[in-house]
């Protein structure tokens, strides 16, 4: 079988944003870009299932600008076998993205689907789920733990109180929460290999799918800074500060 | 415009997480029902309507929603959803789960996690991790938003609404419920607790940090928190995690004790009323939003306190 991998490419997690002056937007200009964490964390759940056997191919994906290849390259050098880049230099909101994806399901017939669960700029954790209710599949997010047998997948998820197991028919998709696995490092030899590695570029147009904003962003601001606080000598300061000044205990 | 608001519930009593999305939904304009979709839920549906402004409470009952798997719950919405201009419910795991499916079946964008309602189509929103925030507007006729529930409080709970019973019995074979670990426990739900004290990667060890952090907690009546650092080495259950990409909490007082104060974790953290930070540190990032810093050992700072607190 197949595993689809979507992945994209976000702002590095270390880089600390900063807004537009004028409000339009985040400063995206020269800053370090990466694959969403997440993603790493789909990519390399889908390996390993490549590996134990329970998989044949792994295809990443990604809607972006043409620089979204690099992103791609970064899949593939930690093992996935071919890539996909369906470009565009527009915002594609969570629903776009979903009705592209299934558009590249309908054509590559996966029985899996791993997706991050959030991607940390915009943070909709949507994508996913939408992807699932458009191709009538079960989902199981915030992946912590996969079982893939052949009539099905169980998907243990992070929840509000602990954990919880749902079992899944295939085809079926997947969200990936941190602690599902530690995403390996592409070496060297693989980041070369990855260059030689299959990669096609198409257009949302190529599969149909109209990119049509619902969402129009008004106004980009900073939150409000807190206010500088204080550093207390000791325990007997902090408490009484607490008790007395801040009136918290 | 009607709203249905969906409750949020563990078949035994309603979430506070459903109060105060419920003041979200009033303030998008001509009221809200409420839908309590369970198993034996009953209790709830009670609750649910004395929730204030509710107009009614839809009660669907059925073992297929006893877990709140997003796909029969989707199902459920998506029947109901033509009576209603807008569909709102706590970012909660099992919403956040279930609602971005309600939206694709209904073709709407979703607006996650909304901070504040500026008017019936606008709305605020974080992104990067709380480090902007972004004013949005829909086009879409219905709206299906998930409301950051510390941006709004619990809405009063002395109003009578009529409990109605919804039987659209949903066909679900592509997914079922298999096993749950829960907490559970006496200590109270971090989400909702207003002291939180949180540990992070400095501890060491987990018999460390119930050792040192529980007593704290318990004489503060404080919930358990963790960064992520603390959560992936196994100080910390999963769901203690704070942060950008765990429980958002806005307590009245929050202790962070160990934890540098990456952006993540903050982004979970910093609308709290009063922050401490007890950390070795003195230029840890966690200072930089701590009301009170205390510079120092955790291992001798911890113990003190807690004695301190008699
Ligand atoms: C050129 C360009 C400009 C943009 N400008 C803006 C802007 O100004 N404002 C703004 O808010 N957003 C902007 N975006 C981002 C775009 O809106 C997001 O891709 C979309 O909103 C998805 O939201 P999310 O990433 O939070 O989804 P989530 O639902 O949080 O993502 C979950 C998962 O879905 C998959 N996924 C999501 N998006 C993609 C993708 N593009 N390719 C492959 N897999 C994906 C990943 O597996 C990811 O982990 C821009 C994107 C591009 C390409
Ligand atoms: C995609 C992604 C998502 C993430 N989401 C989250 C999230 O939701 N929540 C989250 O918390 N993190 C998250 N992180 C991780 C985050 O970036 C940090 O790595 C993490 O918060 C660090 O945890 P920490 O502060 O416990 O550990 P560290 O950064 O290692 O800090 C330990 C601190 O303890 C102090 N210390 C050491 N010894 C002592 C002592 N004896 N007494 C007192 N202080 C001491 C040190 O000075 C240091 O400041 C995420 C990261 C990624 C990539």
């Amino acid at each position: 079988m197949k595993i689809l991998v979507p992945v994209k490419r976000v702002v590095d997690y270390n880089v600390k944003i900063r807004v537009k002056a004028d409000g339009t937007g985040v400063d995206l200009a020269n800053v370090k870009m990466s694959m969403n964490p997440f993603d790493e964390i789909a990519v390399e759940e889908a390996l390993k299932l490549k590996e134990a056997g329970k998989a044949e191919e792994v295809i990443v994906v990604s809607i972006g600008p043409e620089k979204a290849q690099e992103t791609l390259r970064t899949g593939l050098a930690m093992g996935a076998d071919r890539g996909i880049l369906i470009k565009t230099d527009e915002t594609v909101e969570p629903l776009d993205v979903a009705k592209l994806l299934k558009a590249v399901v309908d054509e590559e017939q996966p029985k899996l689907v791993i997706l991050g669960k959030q991607a940390i700029d915009d943070d909709a954790n949507q994508t996913g789920q939408m992807l699932g209710a458009l191709l009538g599949w079960g989902q199981g997010t915030f992946a912590y733990d996969v079982e893939l047998s052949d009539d099905g997948v169980d998907v243990t998820r992070e929840v509000d109180g602990g954990l919880q197991t749902v079992s899944l028919s295939l085809p079926a998709i997947i969200t990936t929460d941190l602690r599902l696995n530690e995403p390996r490092y592409a070496s060297l030899p693989n980041i070369m290999k990855a260059k030689k590695k299959p990669l096609d570029t198409k257009e949302p147009g190529d599969y149909g799918v109209e990119i049509k904003n619902r969402l129009t962003v008004l106004e980009t601001t900073e939150p409000p800074k807190r206010a500088a606080g204080i550093k207390v000598g000791s325990v007997a300061e902090l408490v009484d500060k607490l008790k007395n000044e801040a009136g918290a205990i | 415009m009607t709203t249905l608001l969906i409750a949020e519930h563990d078949n035994k009593a309603l979430n506070e997480a459903t109060l105060r999305a419920a003041s979200a939904a009033a303030q998008l304009g001509d009221g809200f029902d409420v839908l309590v979709a369970g198993e034996g839920a009953g209790d709830v549906a009670a609750e649910a309507a004395k929730i204030a402004g509710a107009g009614k409470v839809l009660h669907a009952d059925n073992a297929a929603f006893a877990n709140q798997l997003a796909e029969p719950v989707a199902d459920l919405i998506v029947s109901l959803a033509d009576g209603y201009d807008a569909i709102v419910a706590p970012a909660t795991s099992n919403w956040k789960n279930a609602l971005p499916r309600v939206a694709a079946l209904l073709d709407v964008m979703q607006i996650s996690d909304i901070t504040e309602v500026v008017s019936g189509d606008t709305f605020v929103r974080p992104i990067y991790a709380g480090n902007a925030f972004q004013k949005v507007q829909t086009s879409d006729a219905k709206k299906v938003i998930t409301v950051r529930t510390t941006a709004f409080e619990a809405a009063a709970t002395d109003g009578s609404a009529s409990v109605e019973a919804v039987d659209n019995a949903p066909d679900n074979a592509i997914s079922s419920f298999k096993s749950e670990q829960l907490a559970g426990g006496d200590r109270v739900d971090l989400a909702s607790a207003k002291v939180v004290v949180s540990g992070g990667r400095a501890f060491g060890s987990k018999e460390k940090f119930n050792e040192l952090l529980e007593p704290l907690a318990d004489k503060l009546g404080a919930a358990l928190g963790a960064s992520r650092a603390a959560v992936d080495a196994g100080y910390a259950p999963n769901d203690w995690q704070v942060g950008q990409t765990g429980k958002v909490v806005a307590p009245k007082l929050y202790i962070a004790i160990g934890i540098s104060g990456a952006i993540q974790h903050l982004a979970g953290m910093k609308d709290s009323t009063t922050i401490v930070a007890i950390n070795t540190d003195e230029d840890a990032p966690i200072f930089s939003v701590a009301d009170y810093g205390l510079v120092g050992d955790l291992f001798e700072l911890v113990p003190e306190l807690t004695s301190a607190l008699d």
